[in-house]
């Protein structure tokens, strides 16, 4: 089959991950919508990888996958610690670094 | 249409139909059941391609780890969950820019399906079984990215650190000087969440008072102990709001240093 499904498949789930960080005010959401976008990306790696014969677009995915787990912890760690100042995990009161 | 293609087209139906409940859903527990149908059907997808390990961790790391972990993230920060609000509110889960998220959107789709598809328009995948198991990706993962390994291995450790560094209070809690006293947008601060970083900024005013009042005895006399005692005293009785409480320490220290001077001279 054409890998042409798949990559118009990882396109669309890249968009509605993008539309999610663009709309959602919640800072939780955010992060799933985030993991949306890496997933996407990680279809397309796993395609090209098929596409081409080998397994480098398989192993990249795995490392996609830790990075992802490393920043959900961290950025989930960052969010408890802004709601416990603030009371809020609303990403438009977290603006502390505008001024 | 093949077999593989017809069982394609109904995990990326299902994955793109739960991305957009993801996106669209009030309920943020939904959001995250939702994100673990669209992982599965991406779990799928990984199996359709022949990628069963990949597939196998997908299910693992995403669905077992990370939407756990945000379904935890979701319960302990008592988000703002309800039905749509009246006109003239404040929406706490939709922010103002739905027409550029639009106009972004609809370019991005645009410009990635145009390139991917006149780009890889004469390419084939050839689906054979086999290829995508523990074994070779194993051996490829242990001779060919042997490094980048260990690189995401001391990643995970700096994450893990991070994470005990970020979420313990009584690390780290001397320089988080501003911002406790800007109300937040949703919902307002709670009656206890004010008193308490008051008390804690407080004690740090203290401590650093008495921190430096020590100095100024260890170079002086018992005079310059004493206005240091003084003033430390001063800032625990009027430590009732926190930023009286910083600046009463900021002048304490500042005291604790004249001594000491007075001390060294």
């Amino acid at each position: 089959m054409s890998p042409g499904h798949y990559l118009v498949l990882s396109a669309l789930l890249f968009t509605i991950g993008g539309v999610g960080v663009l709309v959602r005010r919640n800072a939780i959401v955010v992060f799933m919508c985030v993991e949306l976008m890496l997933n996407a990306t990680n279809l397309a790696f796993v395609s090209f990888a098929r596409m081409h014969g080998n397994l480098d677009g398989q192993l990249i995915a795995f490392f996609v996958m830790v990075v992802a787990a490393a920043e959900v912890v961290v950025g989930l760690a960052i969010i408890m610690t802004i709601f416990r100042t603030r009371r809020s995990s609303s990403v438009d009161d977290a603006n502390l670094l505008k001024y | 249409m093949t077999g593989q293609e017809i069982v394609f087209t109904l995990l990326g139906v299902v994955a793109v139909g739960s991305a957009v409940m993801v996106v669209t859903t009030r309920q943020l527990v939904h959001a995250a059941l939702w994100l673990v149908v669209s992982f599965g059907a991406l779990a799928g997808g990984y199996l359709v391609l022949t990628a069963e390990f990949v597939a196998w961790v997908q299910v693992l790391i995403y669905v077992g780890a990370v939407v756990v972990l945000l379904l935890f993230g979701i319960m302990l920060t008592r988000a703002p969950i309800g039905p749509v609000p009246r006109s003239g509110e404040d929406d706490p889960l939709d922010s103002g820019n739905r027409w550029a998220a639009l106009a972004v959107a609809v370019a991005t789709a645009a410009v990635l399906i145009t390139v991917l598809v006149m780009g890889f328009r004469d390419s084939r995948i050839r689906l054979e079984a086999g290829g995508g198991g523990a074994e070779p990706l194993g051996g490829s993962l242990f001779r060919t990215w042997v490094l980048p390994f260990e690189v995401l291995s001391v990643l995970l450790l700096a994450a893990l650190v991070g994470a005990i560094v970020l979420s313990r209070t009584d690390i780290g809690a001397e320089d988080d000087e501003p911002g406790t006293d800007i109300p937040a947008r949703t919902g307002g601060p709670a009656p206890d969440g004010g008193a308490r970083v008051g008390g804690a900024k407080t004690g740090a005013g203290t401590d650093t008072g008495g921190r430096t009042g020590s100095g100024g005895s260890k170079g002086g006399g018992a005079k310059v102990d004493h206005s240091a005692e003084i003033a430390g005293a001063e800032t625990d009785v009027k430590g009732g709001d926190g930023k009286a409480g910083a600046a009463e320490g900021s002048r304490g220290g500042a005291d604790g240093a004249r001594g000491r001077e007075e001390g060294g001279g």
